[in-house]
């Protein structure tokens, strides 16, 4: 029986408390930021001047005004809509073929290098992408498309799946990757291609996992600010109507995310327009939480428990 | 504003090593906002404070808003060097840019410009900035908002710059933003009447009619410190740096 | 990966197999087609990056300050800045979470209350940036009165980026064999003692790398600072280390290659090309380091 001195105790006891404290402080900053942006938006909600429904539905942005203060934010989540929608018809398809690649279909030594390369695309700072799509990109959409701005939708759109691209490619990895050996050598022992391997095969085994793979990927699209509003045009515009292609890629747009970036500075603590940002970073929260949640599901429907 | 502010805090640090000064961007509106919130010394702003700031400010802390005029500055409307187009009316720009507004496409001012791009793309700022309301006090009717989709660019180069670069746009800015590729419009009050370029002579002489002050605010009187740097914008070193900027000079009164 | 042994096995006799093979082909060139269009353009965007950025890359670039309006001479303040925020918010991260991680796979059961905390975790990687800057204006900002300042951005970048380095060390400790923790219990060691004596230095490199991956994160991000303490100018003395004090506010690249992208006028294209060119040059070396980092740790484990 090892004789342990008290202090040894003692101090084991307090570094444990405090490494069960450090556990649970993820969810204690889930639950804060929730707290603390709800605070500070309390006041609209409650105000009695605030209609959600009307917050949702109308476009008319407005919110600076003094004669007519007007809170629609029906233009701003189209234009997030818009790029997301639009970024991921472009990411889906090239992510998954990457993965697949990676996966299936190259070398050990190519897919070390591959992976290195999707990992530093992964590391390019937001601000620096909008940097490109001000710079670079803006002039190529006026060329190649004749557009009289080049701060539009498909900008932002080329640059999210960019940055999207990344998650999709390594976690749809991980679920290719997850899916046993046996099933891969049923199929060559059946005589078929890989290619046929993977069409019939893997892509139905690992459905969830790439599914939770594109969903963490429209997560990030939804979420990210700095490169949709340099690249955007940030304008209060809805891009959709019923002529074809019904998504005008070539229109200017504004995002939720951008709109909080821009007005926060401007507004006085405590005044409506303040406010009614912050109700939008409710908003926020909650739609990427629920994609998270989803995803995570997803996954775990996989594992099964 | 906040280039001068940024050249002044530049050129006032090269002088006095002392003084520690930050500037922060984000347009009047973020400036007068933190000086309500106590956490600026002094406002930079291209627009007055309003009444209803103004009060909160007195309620928040007591103490009325000292207003300094540091200098002029011309809203020129800027179009792309090669538009046909070389002068517009205040009303005109009322029915492009206000809320119900029926000019939307270049053909209606009779003009095509080169790129063959009919609708007419209004470049705009965004709502916190000092030069979109004194824009839209001087040009939308009374009561009335912009209308909504233009682009809202975060600053007075983004504005030039995006319309050097689009034949079809047209914008507003400080007339010191001009560059090679746009071409600033003469302006005249009404159908009719002379249409004025944006200059220095037409400024101080008010005939140019979009024209405004620039102001610094600070709450009441401000301490020794934050005086002699306004004082300092104020003298010659300060005012060459306002000429320096493309910007006009305060009247000397 | 399961390959075929040998290309004998490919020979087809029939039509059906011909098809079969060329559809193989075509799949596999597509997807070479597909990494192609990811990686050609960003090779492609770098190098047009890099230049227009030459005329204004040097030393004296990153370490003078700025002039002329920030037209000209370099980018010190801001560089600064960005060390401050880096370091300060890493001190105050990493702690934390290299104790979640350990907590998350070392104490915890499996039940549905770590599954919250797993889900937690997720979730805060999850958030958006500008939301993080809300809860850092509403919490450090205002709530814990530290006012704009290099202390509340920092906090706020380090609640953002705990997920990363929550994320590397726990992929980090579960590569620890079992059986090195179970040989140590089985002589009597404490739980908290094998952690630390066994566990942890075997897997000191997977947290280095979760921990350059969160500077690489803090380094970038521009939403969280933006209203938590970094401003568009403030003069600092040459090559004065201690510039920033915790309470005063601070330049930072990311935040400065924006401004000066899109608010200052007259500025020669060089400038904020070769601003971006450093962030983007900074970010990637440290991302480079965790790489090399874990190809040494997997060629240098010890099982």
């Amino acid at each position: 029986m090892l004789h342990r001195s008290k202090y040894k105790v003692l101090s084991e006891g307090i570094i444990e408390c405090l490494i069960r404290v450090c556990g649970i402080s993820a969810v204690v900053f889930v639950f804060a930021i929730f707290l603390f942006v709800f605070w500070e938006g309390k006041g609209l909600i409650f105000s009695g001047e605030f209609e959600f429904w009307k917050f949702l539905t109308t476009k008319e942005w407005y919110p600076a005004s003094e004669s007519n203060p007007r809170y629609g934010v029906s233009a701003l989540i189209a234009g997030t809509v818009s790029v997301t929608v639009l970024a991921m018809v472009i990411a889906v398809p090239f992510g998954l073929g990457v993965a697949l690649f990676i996966s299936e279909f190259c070398s050990p030594k190519l897919k070390e290098t591959l992976k290195i390369v999707i990992e530093l695309l992964a590391a390019i700072p937001s601000v620096v992408w909008g940097f490109i799509g001000l710079t670079i990109m803006n002039q190529l959409i006026m060329k190649l498309f004749g557009a009289p701005i080049g701060l539009t939708v498909l900008n932002g759109a080329i640059i999210l799946a960019l940055m999207s691209v990344p998650i999709i490619v390594s976690i749809g990895e991980d679920a290719l990757q997850a899916v046993p050996d046996s099933y891969r050598e049923a199929g060559i022992g059946l005589g078929v291609t890989r290619w046929q391997m993977v069409y019939k095969v893997l892509l139905p085994a690992a459905k969830n996992g790439l599914l939770a793979a594109v969903l963490l990927g429209v997560g990030r699209a939804i979420g990210e600010t700095m490169a949709v509003l340099m690249a955007t045009g940030h304008a209060v515009h809805i891009p959709f109507n019923a002529e074809f292609p019904y998504l005008h890629g070539l229109d200017s747009v504004r995002t939720l995310t951008a709109t909080i970036a821009a007005e926060l500075g401007e507004t006085a603590r405590d005044s409506s327009h303040y406010q009614v940002l912050f109700i939008i970073g409710i908003l926020l929260f909650t739609i990427t939480f629920v994609v998270n949640l989803t995803a995570d599901l997803i996954v775990k429907g996989v594992k099964g428990k | 504003m906040v280039n001068i502010a940024q050249a002044w805090a530049e050129a006032y640090g090269e002088a006095n090593s002392t003084v520690d000064i930050s500037v922060a961007g984000g347009g009047s509106g973020t400036g007068i906002a933190a000086l309500i919130n106590g956490t600026t010394d002094i406002a930079n702003c291209s627009r007055a404070m309003k009444n209803i700031e103004k009060k909160k400010a007195k309620n928040t802390h007591g103490k009325d808003p000292q207003q300094y005029i540091m200098g002029l500055d011309a809203l020129a409307v800027y179009v792309h060097k090669d538009n046909p187009l070389n002068e517009i009316t205040i009303e005109q720009l009322g029915q492009i840019y206000g809320e119900d507004g029926s000019i939307t496409k270049w053909s209606q001012l009779g003009i095509k410009p080169n790129d063959g791009h009919d609708e007419i793309i209004r470049i705009s700022r965004q709502s916190n900035s000092g030069t979109y309301v004194y824009f839209k006090e001087t040009v939308v009717p009374k009561g009335k908002e912009f209308k909504l989709g233009s682009r809202d660019l975060h600053g007075s180069k983004d504005v030039v710059e995006i319309i050097g670069n689009t034949p079809s746009a047209i914008g507003y800015s400080g007339m010191g933003y001009a560059t090679d590729h746009v071409k600033m419009l003469k302006v005249s009050s009404k159908q009719g009447q002379v249409a004025y370029t944006p200059n220095i002579e037409n400024v101080v002489n008010k005939t140019y009619p979009i024209s405004r002050p620039l102001y610094m605010y600070t709450l009441g009187v401000p301490t020794s410190r934050v005086k002699t740097y306004i004082d300092w914008c104020l003298s010659d070193a300060g005012q060459k740096i306002i000429i320096d900027n493309g910007f006009i000079p305060a009247p000397k009164n | 990966m399961i390959e075929p042994k040998n290309n004998a096995s490919r020979f087809t006799e029939t039509a059906i197999g011909r098809k079969k093979q060329f559809t193989e082909r075509i799949a596999k060139f597509v997807f070479l087609l597909m990494t192609l269009a990811m990686v050609v353009p960003l090779l492609l965007i770098v190098g047009f990056l890099l230049y227009k950025a030459w005329p204004a890359l040097s030393i004296d670039f990153v370490f003078e300050l700025p002039k002329n309006g920030m037209r000209e001479g370099g980018i010190w303040p801001a560089f600064l800045g960005t060390l401050y925020l880096v370091l300060i918010s890493l001190v105050i991260a990493a702690p934390i979470g290299v104790m979640a991680a350990i907590y998350l796979n070392e104490y915890a059961k499996e039940n549905w209350f770590t599954r919250i905390i797993n889900l937690a975790v997720i979730n805060l990687a999850g958030v958006p940036s500008i939301v993080h800057a809300l809860f850092g204006l509403g919490a450090f900002v205002l709530f814990a009165g530290l006012g704009r300042s290099v202390l509340a951005a920092s906090l706020t970048l380090a609640v953002m980026t705990l997920p990363v380095i929550i994320a590397s060390t726990k992929e980090a400790l579960s590569a620890v064999p079992m059986s090195f923790r179970q040989a140590s219990w089985n002589m009597g060691v404490s739980r908290w003692q094998t952690i630390r004596g066994i566990v942890m230095p075997n897997s000191v490199s997977g947290i280095l790398t979760g921990i350059i991956l969160q500077v690489s994160r803090a380094a970038g991000e521009t939403a969280p600072i933006m209203f938590t303490g970094v401003v568009f100018y403030k003069a600092v003395d040459k090559g004065d280390l201690l510039a920033y004090g915790l309470l005063d506010q601070c330049m930072a690249l990311a935040m400065h290659l924006y401004t000066i992208s899109t608010q200052v006028p007259g500025v020669p294209d060089a400038v904020p090309f070769a601003t971006a060119v450093i962030l983007l040059g900074v970010v990637l070396l440290v991302n480079a380091l965790s790489i090399v980092l874990r190809i040494y740790i997997r060629t240098h484990r010890k099982w």
